[in-house]
């Protein structure tokens, strides 16, 4: 088993192996946890798709897994393990970031109150927002 | 703050969503509970915001119309630098200070109200160029500094503490801009604030340069 953290989720998948710098996870759990797909013309998420590097393969996808480190890796945003491999963090690419920025699209976000209950942003389509950080500390 | 502005503009389509970016269990429960807002109140544990948003600091906002689109990019939220002049023995500000405080504060309330109220004629609204050319965008450095927070932030709740301390330590160093990694991953004092002495040295360290960036906006100090 390997906790897998993307964004505010945490995946827990079975059958996945994660060992020096790779995260082989089982194909059917890709597109759940890191939003892509493999296709036969690479990674692809909405319209966009990412060929694998050719004479690469190998390092991408073993019979039924795929290394999404290494996937991760190619986008240059950061995957991160702790020392025996169980626990990951794929995070975004500072060029995605920047580019969903200058989208001026508001990027969306699901967010507990403090009885639990999840609000999203987009939940507040037709109004304006004023959206304003504190913390306690 | 933002409670008597969200009261005067009900009815307007309008809607505060202030966000705590609070990793400690249930450090905002007792705020939020006493403040009793009528605007949406979160937590967010893990600073997504920040990844999202680009912040470094609290209070710091976005405005967002009703299509969802960014008309001010993230900025400080009105604050000014006035805790840098108070007396820490006695907790008092200067009165020139505290006025100047007020004041900005106040500013921002205002500017809000006026971009509520009038959308994009605003004088405070900014135009699509306006708001690209006030983004401030992340590094390669400030993404990596994110995910290491959100590793170290899970390890803590893990009890790995020492494993934690490596991944926070290469998230402070990969984003010093950061005061929300810094002060979240810093050792509260007896009231639950990051201000320890290490915090005041860091702030002496600013200089002349702010620890609130300044916000681009007439009256702002």
């Amino acid at each position: 088993m390997v906790s897998v953290m993307v964004g505010n989720e945490r995946h827990e998948v079975s059958d996945a192996v994660g060992q020096n710098d790779a995260l082989w996870l089982p194909q059917w759990a890709v597109e759940e946890v890191t939003g892509w797909r493999l296709k036969p013309q690479g990674f692809c998420r909405d319209d966009v798709c990412v060929p694998v590097p050719p004479g690469r393969q190998t390092e991408f996808v073993d019979g039924g897994r795929v290394n999404v480190a290494a996937f991760w890796r190619l986008l240059e945003a950061p995957a991160l393990h702790d020392a025996d491999g169980g626990l990951w963090v794929l995070g975004e690419s500072a060029g995605r970031r920047a580019a969903q920025l200058e989208s001026l699209e508001a990027p969306d976000f699901r967010l507990p109150d403090l009885a639990g209950r999840v609000h999203a942003l987009s939940d507040l389509h037709g109004r304006k927002v004023l959206l304003v950080t504190w913390a306690s500390w | 703050m933002w409670q008597g502005l969200f009261e005067g503009l009900q009815g307007r389509n309008f809607m505060v969503v202030a966000v705590a970016m609070d990793s400690r269990d249930d450090a905002a429960r007792p705020w939020i509970e006493a403040a009793n807002p009528g605007y949406l109140a979160l937590i967010d544990r893990h600073h997504l915001l920040a990844d999202l948003y680009n912040m470094v600091n609290v209070p710091q906002a976005v405005w967002i119309d009703e299509h969802g689109r960014i008309v001010r990019p993230t900025e400080v939220a009105g604050s000014y630098e006035g805790f840098r002049w108070r007396d820490r023995n006695t907790g008092k500000l200067p009165d020139e200070i505290a006025a100047t405080t007020k004041a900005a504060k106040l500013r921002y309330v205002e500017a809000v109200r006026d971009w509520v109220l009038k959308g994009p004629s605003s004088a405070f609204a900014f135009d699509e160029a306006a708001a690209r050319a006030h983004l401030s965008l992340p590094s390669a450095d400030v993404a990596l500094a994110h995910a290491a927070f959100r590793m170290g932030q899970a390890l803590l709740g893990e009890g790995r503490i020492e494993e934690a301390q490596g991944f926070l330590d290469e998230a402070r160093r990969r984003h010093p801009e950061s005061w929300n990694i810094w002060r979240q991953c810093y050792k509260p004092n007896e009231l639950g604030l990051a201000a320890g002495p290490e915090f005041w040295e860091r702030v002496q360290a600013l200089g002349d340069k702010r620890y609130y960036a300044h916000v681009d906006m007439p009256e702002m100090p």
